[in-house]
């Protein structure tokens, strides 16, 4: 199983700034002791949305709309990819996590799992709409 | 927090945190089996104290300061009613209490990189048979219960919990020191160890009995262990070639299965649905066995024949002549029949039908394949590709009698119902490539 920790953005984040000695070393840590236990298999830091942009779908069309936005809880900062055996694990590994917030005040981190249908046993049926769901 | 809730996390922490726990004890009490029960004592008092009075910050250094003080109870118990070996116990409970309860998490994991070395090279002890290492490891070092290893591998959970028990009498009967192999006697130990991790991402790779294709929790438990072996023994090019295989035949094994559970082959398979995260891990390991200096060994050959198949974005891009020099190499390290199969394979990809065929018929005679469904199965596809339907036909249904795996077997029936009437071509697809596939 797989499981995403979605790090959200803060004003700090937003404003490019680089986290702070401190934030940066419990960080290394804590991915370090994530590959020692050979879990880790990506982890990542995102520009502020001022660098990005969104892509806005009505039927065919495309709009760009250039970034910064301004629902900065709704942004991500980052992202953290492991592998756990259980829901339970990937509970017990994201409670480690440091918290995010430069100023050691308030940060948040939202936890997903992964679709992987494969993990559930290969019954006809599930493998047919996973088809279907793919190649769409 | 709900009692039930707890203890999923206790059970969390536990997976976490055993193998670093079990690894500090063994070092103090010098026998894996007493480790692996006060760790168990130690579990136990977590389940009774946590539902009522929380998860302590630290669980991990709470299970050792536990487990640490069964121990040292244990030990005066036992000097107690035997009067035996006062000052091993002396100095064992001098050990014990000198170490201080850790207070940070990078504390207990510090000191314990070497314990936790030497118990992947104690489970994985050469005095074991295969079967009980494998058991032992993924009990001590993923930890797995034994019911959970019973349903991993089809057998009884009482078979699993014998061998475990049988395992750890074995080991103490044979006084084998806690330590970490060096000089000369390394290079054998580490190969038991890369034997047994691989062995377990096979079984669950290439289910080779039963209906079900693949187990993916080995897999995953298999890439794990890598993964932590790797880090604790970096130095070892092979370690990471071990990792970069596993990698590389992970990240296929949403492609490999079809929607009916039918196995797919390695150049039919749809590229996109490749785990690009894995392929890149796979690359990045390689890199590592790379930047070391040294000569590939198998893992790192394996993963590097890998490597050319998750390079390809198409299978026709595939550097073939680059996989059969490869497998020359391999077959120079370790000789095996099975490599000289895939070599004929890569052979026929590089050169044609005719110098796959030669090089496969010079392994007709070769007692090891005598029953080895792939070896008919590779020979039909060559004599397909040669447009000689009938003996194709003929080899597909050998082939397919050789198969222990119900999935695998279908597909060669179909195989040689396609060479009826010579239009059997699968198109330039579908050679079963099973060191890599």
């Amino acid at each position: 199983m797989r499981f995403l920790i979605v790090v959200k953005a803060t004003p700090a984040s937003e404003a490019g700034v680089m986290p702070p000695e401190p934030v940066l070393a419990e960080m290394a840590a804590y991915n370090e002791r994530l590959t020692r236990a050979g879990v880790l298999l990506d982890a990542a830091g995102l520009r502020p949305s001022a660098k990005g942009w969104r892509i806005r779908c009505a039927g065919r069309q495309r709009t760009v709309i250039d970034g910064p936005f301004a629902d900065t809880q709704h942004l991500i900062a980052g992202y953290t990819l492991i592998q756990a055996q259980s829901r339970a694990e990937a509970l017990e590994w994201s409670r480690r996590f440091p918290n995010p917030a430069f100023d050691g005040g308030n940060g948040e981190i939202e936890v997903r799992q992964l679709v992987e249908l494969e993990a559930f046993g290969l019954d006809a049926a599930v493998g047919r709409w996973r088809e279907l769901w793919i190649e769409r | 927090m709900l009692s039930s809730e707890t203890h999923r996390a206790v059970e969390a922490i536990w997976r976490i945190e055993s193998a670093k726990i079990i690894a500090a004890l063994a070092r103090r009490v010098r026998d894996i089996g007493l480790a692996e029960e006060l760790a168990q004592e130690a579990l136990v008092a977590a389940l009774e104290r946590w539902p009522d009075q929380g998860i302590p910050d630290n669980p991990g250094a709470w299970l050792v300061a536990v487990a640490k003080r069964r121990a040292i109870d244990f030990i005066r118990h036992k000097v107690l009613r035997q009067r035996k070996e006062p000052e091993l116990a002396r100095e064992i409970e001098a050990q014990l209490q000198d170490a201080a309860p850790p207070q940070t998490d990078a504390a207990l994991d510090e000191p314990v990189d070497d314990d936790l070395l030497r118990l992947i090279f104690i489970a994985c002890h050469p005095v074991l048979s295969t079967e009980a290492r494998v058991a032992l490891t993924l009990r001590l070092l993923g930890g797995l219960t034994t019911e959970e290893i019973a349903r991993a591998f089809l057998v009884p959970e009482p078979t699993i919990a014998q061998r475990i028990v049988r395992a750890k009498r074995t080991l103490a009967e044979a006084h084998v020191p806690f330590e970490v192999p060096r000089g000369s006697e390394l290079a054998g130990r580490l190969a038991s160890v890369l034997e047994v991790i691989y062995l377990i991402f096979n079984e669950g790779y290439a289910a080779t009995a039963g209906d079900r294709w693949l187990r993916p929790e080995l897999c995953d438990e298999a890439s794990r262990l890598g993964r932590i072996l790797a880090e604790l023994a970096p130095a070892e090019p092979e370690a990471h070639g071990l990792v970069a295989l596993m990698e590389f035949q992970a990240s296929r094994s949403r492609a490999r299965v079809g929607p009916g559970g039918e196995p797919i082959l390695l150049l039919d398979q749809n590229r996109a649905r490749w785990d690009h995260v894995l392929i890149r891990r796979g690359f990045a390991a390689l890199a590592r066995v790379d930047a070391l200096g040294r000569v590939y060994g198998p893992y790192a050959l394996q993963a590097a024949i890998a490597g050319c198949h998750a390079r390809a974005s198409v299978a026709a891009e595939t550097d073939w002549e680059r996989i059969a020099a490869l497998y020359d190499a391999l077959a120079q390290v370790v000789p095996s029949p099975v490599v000289e199969l895939n070599r004929a394979v890569a052979l026929a990809m590089a050169f044609g039908p005719a110098a796959g065929l030669e090089a496969v018929d010079a392994l007709n005679s070769e007692p090891l394949l005598k029953n080895y469904h792939l070896l008919p199965s590779v020979r039909g596809d060559f004599l397909v590709k040669l447009e000689r339907f009938d003996e194709a036909r003929a080899e597909f249904e050998r082939a397919a009698t050789l198969t222990r795996n119900r999935r695998e077997r279908e597909l060669l029936s179909e195989r040689a119902r396609r060479c009826v009437g010579g239009s059997g071509s699968t198109t330039q697809k579908g050679f079963p490539i099973h060191v890599d596939g």
